[in-house]
């Protein structure tokens, strides 16, 4: 069994910080949560800090649990960018979680997939692009997912309206009898 | 072990594309998955999700934390209580809030009750997409008293929003120790006939062995967790991980499999059920009376009898209840990632609090959503009737997979 040992954090935060002084590699910061420590770096050094999670012997951080992304266009306290890509990874040999937070900005909302580092990170990247607009660059299958393929906008951004835009009056209906798209 | 080959097949005239799904009886739900067969043998498939879509992270940024707990029954609606439990949870540890003795007792013996309402439902519906019928007889029996329960505990069977921030709805009714233990007794008798009639049925473990192999290393790749995971070999379970509740006091085993076939993940839940049958009996004694919201009223719903009798509950109830900026419950402004052993895997909760009564960003970490895409590259090469079969033991629930 997987059992949490918070002691191995120590080591966690040492490795890493090790690798950012090694590797032109930027840490926003390092925040301490409940049971697991958040690294913050810029979006395009996010893949490689995530490879070194993995790949490092002394860590392999080799369970994917969760990609997720925040909009903190209207959050009170200020962020460097306006998005954040959060990836949630579990070591079983250290028996601890990270999470690794890339902020994205508005402009050019792009960061590098890491659907080839983990499987699991497939549909959590669609989804994050499907609601959020976010670009997964070399991701193999960048679709829109929960939402219909002829969909515009994100409608997880802070600024799109609770109620819409109005999509829902202009989805195509479909009559049984006439088998004909119309609005 | 019965060896079946794996043949992989290229696409010439014969191939044809099929459609199941995303209305259909085998599909559990409205999930859709396209293939292009040759004679039986599926060579490509691709799975389509989101025709059940609510937006419930985008309603979660517009209400406040107790009234979510309504919106978290709809996402495995098979195991409401679990939901509700996974959110209390996590928007306590967000607050920092630890609920009194009794509350935790309750909210414990409910989850290993719904995971065992949750698991009942699909060994008997994986069975009978198989072909037989009488195993989900007997477990929608079972399943069935365990709902009645559910209703004199909740008030409601299926949306049952039990849980508030800090707390519980309401009391235990008087005769649930009672009532519970009967129905475990009878649970005990058809665990033992499940394992019975299955695991040495030649036509289920033709079925069932060796089909849609999971490895270990695929299992942590795609971040598969829960019952189907202990299929796998990957001995995970946030009850032994990080002890929420009180399953730190609970003697229980989790069941490991490395077999990591559709048979591997039948008999997790079956052992499963068995542990949780276990649990509760152990839960049972430890409750004892006392209190069971937390006892700061300002961020804690006070219990209705008070709220209709004495003043100062009523009105800290509008504090909580009215809506606008000064009212409600305020959090730390942070963000925080807790999750629950739901009976699919590992339910998490990322809340992204702004200071205000509703929480800024909701993210729900379902595991039915991490656990389906394996199911592709599972299919490559296999059988058409392989399919009824993998996706029966997968247990993927539209709702908390589409949200």
């Amino acid at each position: 069994m997987i059992i949490q040992q918070t002691e191995n954090h120590l080591a966690l935060i040492a490795k890493v910080e090790a690798y950012a002084e090694e590797r032109p590699l930027t840490l926003l910061g390092r925040e301490e949560k409940s049971h697991y420590h958040q690294f913050k770096v810029k979006g395009l050094d996010a893949k490689n800090l995530i490879r070194f999670l993995r790949d490092d012997p002394a860590l392999e951080f080799a369970m994917f649990i969760d990609l997720t992304a925040v909009d903190y266009l209207k959050y009170p306290i200020a962020q460097p960018e306006r998005f954040a890509v959060i990836t949630t990874l579990l070591s079983p040999k250290l028996g601890i979680r990270v999470q690794v937070k890339a902020f994205v900005a508005d402009a050019d909302a792009r960061l590098p997939s890491i659907a080839d580092l983990y499987d699991g990170a497939n549909w959590t990247e669609r989804e994050v692009w499907d609601l959020y607009g976010i670009e997964f660059l070399g991701h193999p299958d960048l679709k829109r997912i929960l939402m219909p393929d002829d969909y515009e906008g994100h409608p997880l951004r802070k600024d799109y309206p609770l109620k819409g835009r109005g999509e829902r009056g202009n989805f195509p209906v479909y009559h049984a009898t006439t088998q004909k798209g119309g609005t | 072990m019965y060896s079946y080959d794996k043949e992989v097949v290229e696409r010439d005239e014969n191939t044809v594309h099929m459609n199941v799904g995303p209305s259909h009886p085998a599909m559990h739900g409205t999930l859709r998955v396209k293939m292009e067969v040759k004679g039986e043998r599926i060579i490509k498939t691709e799975q389509e999700i989101g025709f059940l879509h609510t937006g419930f992270e985008k309603l979660g940024e517009n209400r406040s934390y107790n009234q979510f707990i309504t919106l978290t029954d709809r996402l495995n609606y098979f195991s409401p209580l679990s939901n509700n439990i996974g959110f209390a949870l996590a928007s306590e540890e967000l607050l920092g809030i630890t609920v009194p003795r009794r509350c935790q007792v309750i909210r414990t013996i409910l989850a290993e009750m719904s995971r065992l309402a949750d698991h009942s439902l699909c060994v008997g519906a994986m069975t009978m997409d198989l072909g037989a019928f009488s195993s989900i007889l007997w477990t929608f029996v079972e399943r069935e008293k365990l709902y009645d329960v559910f209703e004199a505990v909740t008030g409601t069977r299926l949306t049952s929003s039990y849980t508030r921030v800090g707390g519980l709805a309401f009391d235990l009714p008087a005769d649930f120790v009672k009532r519970v233990t009967g129905i475990l007794d009878s649970m005990d008798k058809t665990i033992d006939n499940l394992r019975k009639s299955f695991y040495q049925n030649r036509i289920f473990l033709d079925r069932c062995e060796g089909i849609g192999v999971i490895t270990k290393e695929m299992a942590m790749s795609y971040g598969i967790t829960g019952p189907m995971g202990r299929a796998s070999g990957v001995p995970y379970d946030i009850r032994k991980f990080r002890p929420y509740m009180i399953y730190n006091e609970l003697k229980f085993d989790t069941p490991l499999y490395t077999q990591g076939d559709t048979l591997a993940r039948y008999k997790v839940r079956i052992d499963e059920m068995a542990e949780s049958i276990s649990m509760v009996r152990q839960a049972m004694k430890l409750l004892e009376p006392g209190p069971i919201n937390y006892e700061d009223q300002k961020r804690t719903l006070p219990d209705k009898t008070s709220t209709y009798r004495d003043m100062e509950s009523l009105i800290h109830h509008f504090k909580l209840v009215m809506p606008g900026e000064d009212h409600g419950i305020h959090a730390p402004v942070i963000d925080q990632y807790s999750s629950t052993e739901a009976p699919n895997g590992e339910l998490g909760f990322h809340l992204v609090s702004d200071g205000t009564s509703s929480p800024y960003r909701v993210r729900i970490r379902p595991p039915s959503f991490i656990n389906y895409p394996v199911l592709s590259t599972l299919l490559k090469g296999s059988m058409l009737a392989d399919l009824v079969a993998i996706l029966g033991s997968f247990n993927i629930i539209a709702g908390e997979l589409d949200r």
